[in-house]
């Protein structure tokens, strides 16, 4: 027996969403190609890397633990490189790291509202200026500063310290943007709980805020640093070129980074082993900011709404 | 009124509270009295919040607000050119309106101000009485290194009291304590809160008319004039506000005919 349907019923029922579904597919989409392309990068990488090793008289081991890097006649040992590239990393973040906290902590916790809406953008302005200024900063104005100041017999006109400096202004934006998001995104109860027990604005900012906000800090700190490993025009540029295994930072030393750029400029022979060690040398970079990216994900998830 | 003949702790004189060029509050005398519990009353939006705040120069944090008038703490005007608002703060504190202990253990919530002001004595000591004046450690005693935020509403609320507590102020300043909690909670609170008044002064905004009779000893009417400015309409003592208002407001406010 057929019983009369209310006819509210018909409201109900399903009705086609084809721009709903249109933009659904075009996501989709936009996320499938960012994957695939991480993918065909890695896969690239990976089977470049095994042509290296596959060479004669190429090991992993000695890749690993080697202390020179002489493609010409066939030591091919990373360590110079890397130490090259810790060390300019180093100095990156002796700058970036310190101020980059500092001028976050100021825009967040003292500046007024219209002093903050002055600083941040002329602050980003920094990370809109091109590698390649920098590196010329480097080499003609941070370089002869410090010629001039330890003397030019200890500088050497490539050095390390200049080229890591320099990267630790570049990477100074980056870091004060992203703390400052973290400081400012701890709720405003929280300061005035401290407040409201008689601290001053900098032990509120220093013991309550900034813990509360060290999982987002530590974040920016990271990618800071995977910045500085990765970045290859200033070092390319200022640092040297040429592998020396030296832990002088007034030293002329080519970074990981640096090597690749030269070598894959274009004078090289294809298909040969020096050729084929720069795709070794980017697996091993990609392994490195791979791994610090897994660690700062580690950091944020232990810290995570820590003050909710 | 007997409690005339005590001094007050705290006077306001002619108080008027701006944001930027809007006026909150306007023109609010009144005397807070030592050892007791005074409520402030009154509509959303009256100010009632804004004047408690000013009394600790927590608008101070607020760009663009300011004040006229006097706010006299011991004879002393806390907005004048000399006076550390952070001193006034430590003598003054404050309890707000949703608990915010700090991300960290339940030791460390009292001892972080204690340590702050110079407390130089027995840390455990300290935070032992401060949690038993806060009627909360029997409940934490055995757990005071886990993190204060796993506690309930109503027990982060009185870890908060015992942390205001740990700073030894005078008053204490107490912004809806209740707001964010159970009824069960909130009579916790309004019975800590006169067991307190025997050490402290109490000043506690609240929307609650029922948490006004049942828990304080004065009571302050605020409402909102026509400019949108919050007056004070009524103050005495809370018996008197709400057996027998003076003012038609008042009257109108506490039945329930307004508000």
């Amino acid at each position: 027996m057929q019983i009369a349907q209310n006819p509210l019923v018909n409201k109900l029922r399903k009705k086609p969403r084809i721009g709903e579904n249109l933009i659904q597919a075009v996501l989709l989409i936009c996320g499938i190609i960012s994957v695939l392309t991480t993918i065909g990068i890695v896969f690239e990488l990976g089977k470049e890397s095994l042509l290296f090793f596959t060479m004669p008289g190429v090991t992993l081991k000695g890749f690993l633990t080697g202390t020179s890097w002489q493609p010409a006649i066939g030591e091919f040992g990373i360590l110079p490189l890397l130490t090259s590239t810790l060390i300019t990393t180093f100095f990156a973040m002796l700058i970036a790291l310190p101020l980059g906290l500092g001028a976050a902590i100021f825009l967040s916790e003292y500046a007024s509202p219209k002093a903050r809406k002055t600083l941040k953008p002329a602050l980003e302005v920094l990370a809109g200026i091109p590698t390649v200024v920098y590196g010329y900063f480097a080499l003609t104005v941070m370089t002869p500063f410090l010629r001039l100041l330890f003397g030019s017999d200890t500088v050497q006109i490539y050095n390390m310290l200049s080229a890591g400096l320099v990267m630790g202004i570049m990477i100074l934006p980056l870091v004060s943007s992203m703390s400052e998001d973290a400081l400012h995104a701890v709720p405003r109860s929280l300061r005035e709980a401290a407040f409201g027990l008689g601290a001053t604005r900098f032990e509120t900012a220093v013991k309550v805020v900034v813990p509360a906000a060290l999982s987002g800090i530590i974040a920016a700190f990271i990618i800071g640093i995977s910045r500085a490993v990765g970045e290859t025009m200033i070092v390319a540029i200022a640092a040297g070129s040429g592998s020396a295994f030296t832990f002088n930072p007034l030293n002329a030393a080519e970074t990981m980074t640096g090597y690749i750029a030269r070598i894959s400029g274009g004078d090289v022979a294809y298909d040969t082993p020096e050729y084929n060690s720069i795709f070794a040398i980017g697996m091993f970079l990609f392994l490195i900011t791979l791994a610090l990216n897994l660690v700062s994900r580690r950091i944020a998830a232990r810290f995570r709404e820590v003050y909710e | 009124m007997t409690e005339n003949k005590n001094q007050p702790i705290i006077t306001v004189k002619d108080l008027s509270i701006f944001y930027k060029t809007f006026r909150a509050v306007k023109n609010v005398d009144l005397e807070i009295f030592e050892n007791k519990i005074t409520a402030i009353i009154g509509p959303s939006g009256c100010g009632k919040s804004t004047v408690l705040r000013s009394f600790n120069r927590m608008n101070d944090f607020i760009p663009g607000a300011s004040i006229q008038g006097n706010i006299l703490f011991h004879d002393k005007n806390i907005y004048d050119e000399d006076v550390d608002p952070v001193q006034v703060r430590r003598m003054i504190g404050m309890v707000f309106q949703k608990p915010n202990p700090f991300p960290k253990s339940i030791y460390e919530n009292i001892a972080w101000g204690a340590k702050m002001n110079g407390f130089s004595g027995n840390m455990d000591d300290l935070v032992e009485k401060t949690l038993q004046d806060a009627a909360l450690w029997d409940e934490v005693k055995d757990e005071l290194n886990k993190n204060a935020l796993s506690l309930s509403g109503g027990q982060q609320q009185r870890l908060c009291i015992a942390r205001a507590l740990a700073v030894k102020p005078e008053i204490i300043l107490m912004d809806e304590p209740c707001s964010a909690l159970d009824p069960i909670a909130t009579l916790k609170i309004e019975d800590l809160m006169r067991e307190l008044s025997h050490n402290y002064s109490i000043i506690i905004v609240t929307h609650n008319m029922q948490q006004a009779a049942r828990a304080s000893d004065m009571t302050a009417f605020f409402t909102m004039d026509e400019d949108r400015a919050g007056v004070m309409v009524e103050y005495g003592l809370t018996t008197q506000i709400f057996t027998n208002p003076k003012n038609k407001q008042t009257e109108d406010y506490i039945t329930g005919r307004f508000g």
